[in-house]
């Protein structure tokens, strides 16, 4: 706040402070004060060992079977022993691809995702390629969808993992997990979904939906860092990744994080109750931000116009670069996020932007803006304004806008 | 420590970009980059006795893109075109009080666009004989 503040008057902005318009709730969400509260007793009372057969250690025991059942129920899973808690969604995707490849190993050694995966999938399935698995990648749609004959002809009876997520984190896109769901059954073994940007914001039924294992994150249900979960379908074949004391019935060693895990079981109970409700709102707040900042010349949405999460918009500007156009943002007060690869650890543009057809250069220039509890209809002639003073000062600089 | 975003004269030179634009007929203009790598930057300069008396950026890239352009301006107006070929990186970078390790590309780009507008004055001068001879020819400097 001192910051933006002190540069703002230096930048000849307007003095004062600005209000915080966060608009990155894909990449962190605030903790709900819901869940705070919990999680505080948590780490001021409760610090026992699940695995301890004392009192204190039973009430910790108990506490985790709680959180489990509330996980389950939130995505409908069969019982609560579905749920393996983890770390983090990363985990969880890696415990899902190479825990069932391996395991299954004597049905296959092929392995399929799509080529908008999230860097944690996809990186799980190269590890597999490097050992002798044959990754087939399926493309999608300029919309992001996955191309249902694609995955249809790339699938075999050896491929025992496919990995298609629910919805995109970069693009907003919901995938049709059903059908899919049907493919890979017909042809494969198990279908994995990461569901980390999906949960909490559309209604996930692992039954009804047919999904065999299932990632979701804590944080990205308001709970707190550092807990995810993978759901195991009753009878899909799973080895650990992690070794070691054999907690989460052995397929994830380590003492659990009791806090982190019982904030997301409270995070999970309160997304089943208010999502329908949540997602509505902000989905006339995400329609009516579209609509207005589509104005802008040379701006375009990417990803699927209706097939969308409630809380996403995202775009792309001619002849600007992503990474400016953050700062730019950020010197408003305003938080988005990017695709460039001047953003990126790897000076690579988004591989989602790049599978969704955009050349290097359209790529470059996207933002991404994930709506979430905080934000309100009555931002939005400030989050446009920002937009479009951003768009035009940062095109008056770039030699492409002659 | 590896330093974590920009140093506040990046930002402050990144809000507040120095010499943006244009000039119309230069003596010397730069082109590096390639908008599909993310970073394209064009220099423009005017000089008068082998000193560069205007000069002009544009720039499509990142924050530290814009920022070092903007730097490199600022450092170059007043040299000497020998001088001005000397310039590195790292004097961009400190002048900004240092870059993140990834982004010191970006300087190298700006000090690339200028040392490119020099080599394209020094060429023109070789092939027109323009530049030493100019200032006799000018009008308005013959008038005074």
């Amino acid at each position: 706040m001192i910051w933006h503040s002190m540069l703002g008057q230096q930048c000849g902005f307007r003095d004062g402070d600005m209000e915080r318009i966060y608009l990155d709730y894909g990449s962190s969400k605030p903790i709900d004060p819901r869940v705070l509260e919990l999680v505080r007793r948590y780490l001021e009372h409760n610090y026992g060992n699940p695995s301890s057969l004392h009192s204190v250690g039973l009430e910790a025991k108990r506490a985790l079977e709680e959180a489990r059942a509330k996980i389950a129920e939130l995505i409908n899973g069969e019982n609560e022993r579905t749920i393996i808690f983890t770390g983090s969604a990363t985990e969880a995707n890696n415990l899902a691809i190479k825990g069932a490849a391996l395991r299954n190993i004597g049905k296959g050694k092929e392995v399929a995702a799509s080529t908008i995966e999230h860097i944690s999938v996809l990186n799980s399935m190269k590890e597999l390629q490097k050992n002798g698995f044959i990754l087939n990648l399926i493309p999608v749609d300029s919309t992001g969808i996955v191309g249902l004959e694609k995955l249809d002809k790339a699938l075999t009876k050896n491929t025992t993992v496919t990995s298609i997520m629910y919805a995109n984190n970069e693009i907003g896109t919901i995938e049709p997990i059903r059908e899919i769901s049907k493919i890979v059954h017909d042809k494969g073994l198990y279908l994995h979904v990461d569901a980390t940007a999906a949960a909490g914001y559309i209604p996930i039924d692992v039954q009804a939906d047919g999904i065999d294992l299932l990632t979701l994150s804590s944080n990205d249900l308001y709970g707190p860092h550092g807990a995810g979960a993978l759901y195991v379908k009753p009878g899909v074949k799973l080895q650990p990744v992690l070794l070691g004391g054999g907690q989460e019935r052995g397929f994830r060693s380590g003492t659990e994080n009791l806090f982190a895990i019982a904030g997301m079981g409270q995070a999970a109970r309160i997304a089943k109750d208010e999502m329908s409700q949540e997602a509505d709102r902000l989905k006339g707040v995400r329609d009516k931000l579209i609509k207005e900042i589509l104005t802008i010349e040379g701006s375009y949405l990417t990803g699927h116009r209706t097939h969308r999460l409630p809380n996403h918009a995202s775009f792309r500007f001619n002849h600007i670069e992503g990474e400016s156009i953050l700062l730019n943002m950020d010197m408003h007060n305003i938080q988005v996020s990017t695709g460039s690869a001047c953003s990126s650890k790897t000076l690579e543009p988004s591989h989602v932007l790049l599978a969704i057809g955009l050349k290097h250069e359209e790529a470059h220039g996207s933002m991404v803006l994930t709506l979430g509890r905080s934000n309100k209809m009555e931002e939005i002639p400030t989050i446009v304004k920002a937009v479009e003073e951003t768009v035009e000062r940062l095109r008056k600089l770039s030699p492409l806008s002659k | 420590m590896d330093q974590i975003g920009y140093s506040k004269k990046v930002m402050e030179h990144f809000m507040n970009p120095r010499n943006v634009g244009t000039i119309e007929d230069p003596d010397g203009h730069g082109k590096v980059g390639n908008p599909v790598c993310g970073d394209l930057m064009e220099m423009f300069i005017k000089i008068k006795k082998e000193v560069i008396t205007d000069i002009k950026f544009q720039t499509f890239g990142c924050g530290s893109a814009i920022a070092t352009s903007s730097m490199v301006t600022e450092l170059a107006k007043g040299m000497h075109v020998d001088e001005a070929m000397k310039l590195t990186r790292s004097d961009v970078a400190s002048e900004l009080d240092g870059l993140p390790p990834q982004k010191m590309h970006c300087s190298n780009l700006a000090a690339d666009a200028l040392h490119e507008a020099v080599k394209d004055y020094k060429s023109k001068k070789k092939t027109t004989g323009k530049g030493s001879k100019r200032p006799r020819k000018d009008s308005r400097q013959s008038k005074r």
